[in-house]
Formats: C-alpha cells, sequence, structure tokens
C-alpha cells in the first residue's frame, strides 16, 4: 500500500478504541483510497461494526486520528462527515419504516441545499432502480426485502458521498437477492463511488472487492489484495470454508 | 377506497359465502371466554357503584336510566362480538344465522348470570366492609325492586336477549345494520348530552325543542325517544347516498392532488367560523367547556410535536404548563409575593413565552441524551422536581409555597377583557392562540425541522448517520412544546385567577399524553379530536366535561379507553389520511402477494405433476 501515491480519501491513523474498559479497535490502520472497493471481514466481535461508528463519528476514539480526504476529523460530528462525502447504508437496511420512500430518499439529502441537484440525483436514482420510482409515495416498512434495499441504497446516494459505507450489505436477504444485490453494489461502485463493505459473506464480497482487510478481535490480521485473500489459505480455513467458492 | 388509482390495481373478488353453520356448532371455550368477560365486566360495574351512582340520571323517562345503561351494554357488546368472523380478502365465509343467534345469547345470559350469582351472593353475605357498594340500594336495583328470585331470573333472560340482539345484528345488511346504529346512536348522544344540549338550544331560542325532547325529571321522553329514532333514521336512511358522494369526491381529489388540501382549508375556515359565531349564542356551561378543551387543546399540540413528531416520551410535559402560568402570575399579579410587576397580560405573555423556551432548554439538555424508557423516567422526574420547587418552603418568598399565587388580574386588550367569569372571553382567546398553535404545527410538520423529527422518531441512530444533529433537533422539539404549553398556561392564569403547585399534578401529563394518543399522535386533526372528546365530554383533571355524572369514573374510563385504542386502533380516533391509505396499501398488498404467492404454487405443482419429479433448482 506505501506504494500508492495517491492520498487516500478516507484514513485510519493507529486507532485504538474503548467501549468502558473493554478495548475494542486495536491499532487500527486502514486507508481507502478514491474510486475503491474494499471490504472488511471478520467475525462476531471483531469490531466491524465499532470501525464503521468510528468512521462515521458516531464513536470517538480513545487515540489516533480518521483522516478524510487529507483533513482530520477524529473530532468532528457526523453531520461534519456526512456533509463532506461519507455516507453508511446501516446493517438491515433500517429505513424510517413509516415515512414513505420519497420522505426516506429526501432525509438521505438532509445537509444538502441545492435542490436542483437533489431532484437530478433523485432522477439517477429511479434510473438505477426502476422500482423505487414505482413505490415512491409507498410506506418504505412495507416494501419487500429486495426493495427496502435499493432504497437504502438509494437514501446513501442521495448525499452524493464519495464513500459508501456498507454495513453487512447481505444480511437478512433471500440467497437469490444477495446476487441481485452485489451487482448493485457494483453498479454503485462503477459510477465512481468509493466503496466500503463490511462483510461476512466472504467469498461474495472477495469476488467483487479490489483489497481486503481481516478483522480479528480489534485487531486488522490481513491486509491484502481481494485475489491473495481469496487464496489465502488461514483465511480460506477460517471464512471461506474448505471447498472454497462455487 | 383510494387504491382505485394506485399502481397496481387491483380488484377484490367478492367473497365465498359457506353455508350457514349447525345452531349448536360452537367454539364452546370461546363462547365460555366471552361469557366469563362479559360476567365479570358486569359484576365489576355494579360493584364499582355506576349502576347505584348513575341511576338518578335518567336515559328514558321512568323506563331506563344511566345506571342500567352502564350494565346492560356488556351482553349487547359481547354478542356482537362473539358471533362476528373474521374475514381476510380472499378467504370464505359462512352464511349468518341460527348459529351466531345461539352462541350470542349464550353468551349473553353467561353475562347476564353474573349479576343473578351477585345477588345470590349479596343476598347471602355481607361484605360491604371492604367493598362500598355491597349495599342494600345495589341490591335492591339489581333486583328491580322485587324479591331475589325475580333480579336472578331477570338478569339471566335480559343477557340472553340483549346477547342474541347484538349477535342478530350480523343478521342483518351492512345497510340495515348502520341505520339501526344510527338510531341508537342518535337517541342515546340527545339523552346522555341532555344538559349541554338544552344550553345550546336555549341560546338559539329553540326552548320548544328541549321541552318536547326531556321530561321534566330528565331524560328523553318515551315519545320523543320514538320520534328521535324515526327522524335519526330517514335521515340516515336518504341521507346515505350523498355522504358516499361527498367522500369519493374528497377522496378522488386527494389522489389528484391539490384538491385535498383545498378541501380541508375550506372546512377549516368554516369550522373556524362556526367557532367564532356559536359561542355567542351558547350558554356559559358550554363556554366554559370550550375554554377548558382549548387550553388543553394547546397542551395536547405541543405534546404532539414532542411525542407525536419526534418521538420523545415526555412524562413530565406539565412542568412547561407551570412554568407559563406561575411566570404570568408572577408578572401581572399584584399579590406575588417575591416580585410584582404587575405587567398587562400580554406583555407578560411575550416575556413567558421566553422564559418557557428557556425552560425547555434546561430541561431539555440533561434529558435529551437518553432514549426511551430512560428518558420517559427521568422527565416524569423532573416534572414532578418542578412542582416541588413551587410547593417548597425555600422558595415560597417567590412562588408562595402551597399557598400559590392569588389575585391574578383578568387579561386586558383594552377593547376586549379576558376573564374566569366570562368563559366566552376566554374560549376566545384560547382560539386565537390554538389558530396560531395549529399553524405552527401544521408547518413545522412539514418543515425540513419536522422531516427530521420524524426520522429521529422512526431510527435515531439511522437518522444519525443521515448527518441529522439528533441532539439539537430533539432540543426543538423541546422548546417548541414548551412554548405551546407556555401559552395554555399564560391563559389558566388569567381565567382560573390563582394557581397553585396543586394544578400541576404528574396526572396533568398523563391526561394530555392521552389526549394525544386516543386522537392519534403526530396528527393535528386528530390531537384536536382528542381535545374535544376527552377533555370536552369525560372532562379534564380538575374541569367537569360533559358527562359530569361520570366524573367519578373519568380516570376509569381514561384508562379503559387508552387500553381500547392501542389494542384496536393505535393510529388513534382520526388516523390522517395518507397514514390510512398506506395501512389500506399494506393490507391490499399482503393480499396481492398471498395472491401471486398461490398462483406460482400452483403452477408449480401443475409442473411438477406434468414432468414428473425432476431435481428442480430451488426458487
Amino acid at each position: 500500500m506505501s506504494e500508492d501515491t495517491r492520498t487516500p480519501l478516507l484514513e485510519f491513523r493507529d486507532i485504538n478504541t474503548h467501549y468502558g474498559a473493554v478495548h475494542i479497535l486495536k491499532d487500527v490502520n486502514l486507508a481507502i483510497y478514491p474510486g475503491e472497493l474494499v471490504c472488511l471481514l471478520g467475525g462476531n466481535a471483531s469490531g466491524k461494526s465499532t470501525t464503521l461508528k468510528t468512521l462515521l463519528g458516531m464513536v470517538t476514539p480513545t487515540t489516533g486520528d480518521v483522516v478524510l480526504d487529507g483533513e482530520v476529523v477524529t473530532n468532528q460530528p457526523t453531520s461534519y462527515r456526512v456533509e463532506r462525502g461519507i455516507t453508511m447504508v446501516p446493517e438491515n437496511r433500517r429505513l424510517f419504516k413509516r415515512l414513505s420512500v420519497k420522505e426516506n430518499l429526501e432525509l438521505g439529502a438532509y445537509l444538502r441545499k441545492d435542490k436542483d441537484g437533489m431532484a437530478s440525483d433523485m432522477e439517477r436514482i429511479f434510473e438505477m432502480f426502476p422500482r423505487v420510482k414505482e413505490r415512491l409515495n409507498q410506506k418504505s416498512g412495507t416494501l419487500s426485502g429486495g426493495e427496502q434495499q435499493m432504497v437504502a441504497m438509494g437514501r446513501a446516494l442521495m448525499s452524493r458521498p464519495r464513500v459508501l459505507l456498507m454495513d453487512e450489505p447481505s444480511m437478512g436477504l433471500a440467497p437469490a437477492l444477495v446476487q441481485t444485490n452485489f451487482e448493485l453494489i457494483q453498479q454503485i461502485h462503477a459510477d465512481g463511488v468509493a466503496i466500503f463493505m463490511v462483510e461476512q459473506n466472504a467469498n461474495m464480497a472477495l469476488s467483487i472487492a479490489d483489497r481486503g482487510w481481516v478483522l480479528q478481535t480489534g485487531r486488522v490480521v490481513l491486509d491484502d489484495t481481494a485475489d491473495a485473500l481469496l487464496v489465502h489459505p488461514e483465511l480460506r480455513a477460517s471464512y471461506l470454508g474448505d471447498a472454497g467458492g462455487h | 377506497m383510494t387504491a382505485a388509482t394506485q399502481p397496481n390495481e387491483y380488484v377484490a373478488d367478492e367473497p365465498t359465502i359457506l353455508p350457514g353453520k349447525a345452531p349448536l356448532d360452537q367454539d364452546w371455550a370461546d363462547v365460555a371466554k366471552w361469557g366469563a368477560i362479559g360476567a365479570s365486566t358486569m359484576i365489576f360495574v355494579v360493584l364499582s357503584g355506576m349502576l347505584t351512582g348513575l341511576d338518578s340520571r335518567l336515559v328514558i323517562e321512568r323506563v331506563f336510566s344511566l345506571g342500567y345503561l352502564a350494565v346492560v351494554w356488556v351482553p349487547l357488546t359481547l354478542g356482537f362480538l362473539v358471533a362476528r368472523e373474521e374475514v381476510l380478502e380472499g378467504m370464505a365465509s359462512h352464511a349468518k344465522g341460527a348459529n351466531e343467534v345461539v352462541s350470542g345469547g349464550i353468551v349473553g345470559a353467561l353475562s347476564g348470570a353474573g349479576l343473578s350469582l351477585l345477588i345470590l351472593l349479596m343476598d347471602s353475605f355481607d361484605l360491604r366492609d371492604p367493598l362500598v357498594n355491597w349495599s342494600d340500594k345495589t341490591l335492591g336495583l339489581l333486583q328491580f325492586s322485587e324479591d331475589s328470585f325475580f333480579g336472578i331470573v331477570m338478569w339471566a333472560v335480559i343477557g340472553l336477549l340483549l346477547g342474541a340482539i347484538g349477535a342478530g345484528l350480523h343478521l342483518l345488511t351492512p345497510d340495515m345494520r348502520r341505520l339501526v346504529k344510527i338510531m341508537v346512536v342518535t337517541v342515546l348522544f340527545v339523552s346522555v348530552f341532555e344538559t349541554f344540549l338544552t344550553d345550546l338550544f336555549k341560546g338559539f331560542g329553540l326552548v320548544f325543542i328541549t321541552d318536547f325532547l326531556y321530561a321534566a325529571r330528565g331524560g328523553l321522553t318515551i315519545i320523543s325517544t320514538i320520534v328521535l329514532a324515526i327522524v335519526a333514521g330517514l335521515v340516515a336512511f336518504f341521507g346515505k347516498g350523498r355522504v358516499k358522494q361527498a367522500q369519493t369526491r374528497i377522496n378522488a381529489g386527494a389522489v389528484e392532488g391539490g384538491g385535498r388540501t383545498k378541501a380541508n382549508i375550506a372546512m377549516f375556515v368554516i369550522g373556524g367560523l362556526l367557532l367564532v359565531i356559536l359561542p355567542i349564542f351558547t350558554g356559559k356551561i358550554t363556554n366554559e367547556l370550550l375554554a377548558n378543551v382549548g387550553i388543553f387543546l394547546l397542551l395536547a399540540l405541543g405534546l404532539n410535536i414532542v411525542v407525536g413528531l419526534a418521538g420523545i416520551l415526555d412524562l413530565g410535559y406539565v412542568a412547561f404548563f407551570a412554568a407559563g402560568s406561575y411566570t404570568t402570575a408572577i408578572l401581572t399579579s399584584p399579590n406575588s409575593p417575591g416580585w410584582s410587576p404587575e405587567l398587562p397580560w400580554w406583555v407578560a405573555l411575550i416575556v413567558t413565552i421566553g422564559v418557557a423556551a428557556l425552560a425547555g432548554l434546561l430541561i431539555g439538555a440533561p434529558v435529551i441524551r437518553m432514549r426511551g424508557d430512560y428518558l420517559a423516567i427521568v422527565t416524569l422526574g423532573f416534572g414532578e422536581i418542578i412542582r416541588l420547587l413551587f410547593l417548597s418552603d425555600w422558595l415560597s418568598p417567590w412562588f408562595g409555597g402551597a399557598q400559590g399565587i392569588t389575585n391574578i388580574p383578568p387579561a386586558d386588550f383594552g377593547f376586549f377583557e379576558v376573564k374566569g367569569t366570562d368563559p366566552r372571553s376566554v374560549f376566545y382567546l384560547v382560539l386565537a392562540l390554538s389558530a396560531i398553535a395549529i399553524y405552527v404545527s401544521w408547518r413545522l410538520e412539514r418543515s425540513r425541522m419536522g422531516r427530521a423529527w420524524m426520522a429521529i422518531r422512526e431510527d435515531e441512530s439511522v437518522a444519525e448517520a443521515m448527518g441529522i444533529n439528533t441532539v439539537n433537533v430533539k432540543l426543538m422539539a423541546f422548546v417548541v412544546g414548551a412554548v405551546l404549553a407556555s401559552f395554555a398556561g399564560a391563559v389558566f392564569s388569567a381565567k382560573v385567577g390563582s394557581v397553585f403547585p396543586s394544578s400541576f399534578l404528574i396526572l396533568v401529563s398523563i391526561i394530555i399524553l392521552v389526549v394525544v394518543i386516543v386522537g392519534g399522535m403526530g396528527n393535528i386533526p386528530g390531537v384536536i379530536v382528542g381535545a374535544v372528546v376527552l377533555i370536552g365530554v369525560l372532562g379534564g383533571p380538575k374541569q367537569p366535561g360533559l358527562l359530569q355524572e361520570f366524573s367519578e369514573y373519568k380516570l376509569l374510563i381514561y384508562g379503559a379507553l387508552l387500553i381500547f385504542m392501542m389494542l384496536t386502533k393505535p393510529e388513534g380516533l382520526v388516523p390522517n389520511a395518507r397514514r390510512t391509505r398506506e395501512l389500506h396499501q399494506d393490507e391490499f398488498l399482503q393480499d396481492a402477494w398471498l395472491r401471486k404467492q398461490v398462483d406460482e404454487d400452483e403452477e408449480a405443482s401443475e409442473a411438477e405433476l406434468g414432468d414428473g419429479p425432476t431435481a428442480g433448482a430451488p426458487a
């Protein structure tokens, strides 16, 4: 990674995070470059969610810095970071269920003031997900799982992010939808948005990612290209299962 | 009803009707369950004293009192409920007949038997000590002034008949059922609201109507009951088509866009004009009632923003009401113990608003970082702390302790004076402030802030992740709520003329909350209806309502209503149009989805039959 001379879009510098006395993240270093698709793998309680919360500013690290496009934002609130291009698609979609699809999308653009830009972004989202347009005035809680995922992604895209954080995008989706979902992620990525994905489905995630990290009890234990990770013996044994992919 | 223009149009098939069940083909466990519920409800009503306490209030002259009404609705309702069949779309239903009447009758008879049992027990044991209403008077009323055997038999028979009638309502066509319902409701309405209607008709100089309707000792006469039922039936019968037409027209407008808003604005203007004109004709009782409704409406509108929109369960809301009342009292009353600037009311109102906003910030700031249950408990504590501060000896040099602050002058606007002895003036003031509060709520709901509130209500963490500064936005909800409560407080001071810590009990917070919940959280028309129905009809914590006879059971009814609403209509009495549409869409999608599922299964099984068992890929 050191050979990369570009400025990282988003960076963790020696991050340590505690919840009370519990040490969650231990000296974590991450760097996401513009337009990359990277994934963070790890089992339960490995610190994946804390990583996302720290990136977004919902948790403040004890030591270390979060750097956004060269600017240290460690002590800046979430709203500041969202305004500068980080957005999250939360685990299990978590739409505002009793609000309409339209209201959900509008809330994604909460911090934006340019009405015209918002309208054209909404059009772009409709192009990407025609189903969302059909359901525009429907209460979002009544949508199917796949549709909800589209709305959740659309909502995140409404803030015009430079890097999209995705928390377990395939969680709770039917197997057939997981594939579609990863295609959507690739589609967004092809639009030039950097994607930082936290996933349990290591095979699927690595198959579309450029690079990946493996987090174990709060420490980064593996850091390599996706292709290298896919054939990494330890990772194969612990996450991918011996049989490997399909 | 509005599904017609939804993208995926779907017309429901007529439900299949199966032949009726045999009379004795009953779900006996269910019948027994409803019977037991009925019996215990009736015993509870009698022992809580409603039968005795409300007996002197007649519904129909000499025949039927409010006390008996409080009892006999039970078998009728339960008979109706037990015979009800829940038919989901696409499911077959049974033809209604003897089976339903039998089950209703049995449930009714079991319910009535509860009172028969009570007579037997009252005859044999004396439990006067724990049970106040275990009295000869109650027993006498239960036995219809005859012997106990007569009473025992009568209640079983009355229960049987009413239960069967309740169940029999299912045999009528929906139109007929509606007609019967309207007739019964009209008669009950006119007789129960006798005081109010007498006052109203007197104001319009229509005393001859009241003379005709009501008997000298109160209650409808037998003749007027019959006439009333016939008139209501005729109006309902001939008016039916028109109401439907108007409804479809309004709904069609709603879907097209601006129509609904225009219709709503027109309704608001007409309603507003009526409210301005009406109090000129109505008497003191009605105006007093309207003034109380207005004060609680202001409070409820404020709490609606906090609870309904932002989803912050504030159980100490009364603190802001108290802060508003006390600020106005101190600033205007010459008797204010500490500092007494004796400002005019409207100047005091401006200061009061500022103080309330500050109170909102001060109480909100420490509380707002908590969520859910914790927040509710802490606000509950703050509500009490504020009241105890006003009550304390420590601060009594400023707030007067238990003696409170008295001699608060009327609100003087030069051309118009608002004082408690003239409830009409209070009503006008409250009407003006309510109009402001409604407008502010309405605008806020549609603003960026309103959307942020709703997002926080739905999912606070995600709202934060969207970049909403949740702490500030929630604080704003607290401040706006506090300001609206201070309006109510300022009017309350001028109306009552004195403020005491005992006016600001936790009960006030709870009652405002019930008004918001019963009306429909996050929904302005709902809150208005909630305030009218609960405060106007049942009465506020210390204010009498239309049903003065029930004031002893006010809290019981509040509780029962709250439970009932939560179970059956959680969206409130007046769910807003959009939500209803969504709810209907919900059901409708469910059905469409089910139908698709069934079709696919059928296709799959047909394919399987044709091709033989193949190792097909799982769907």
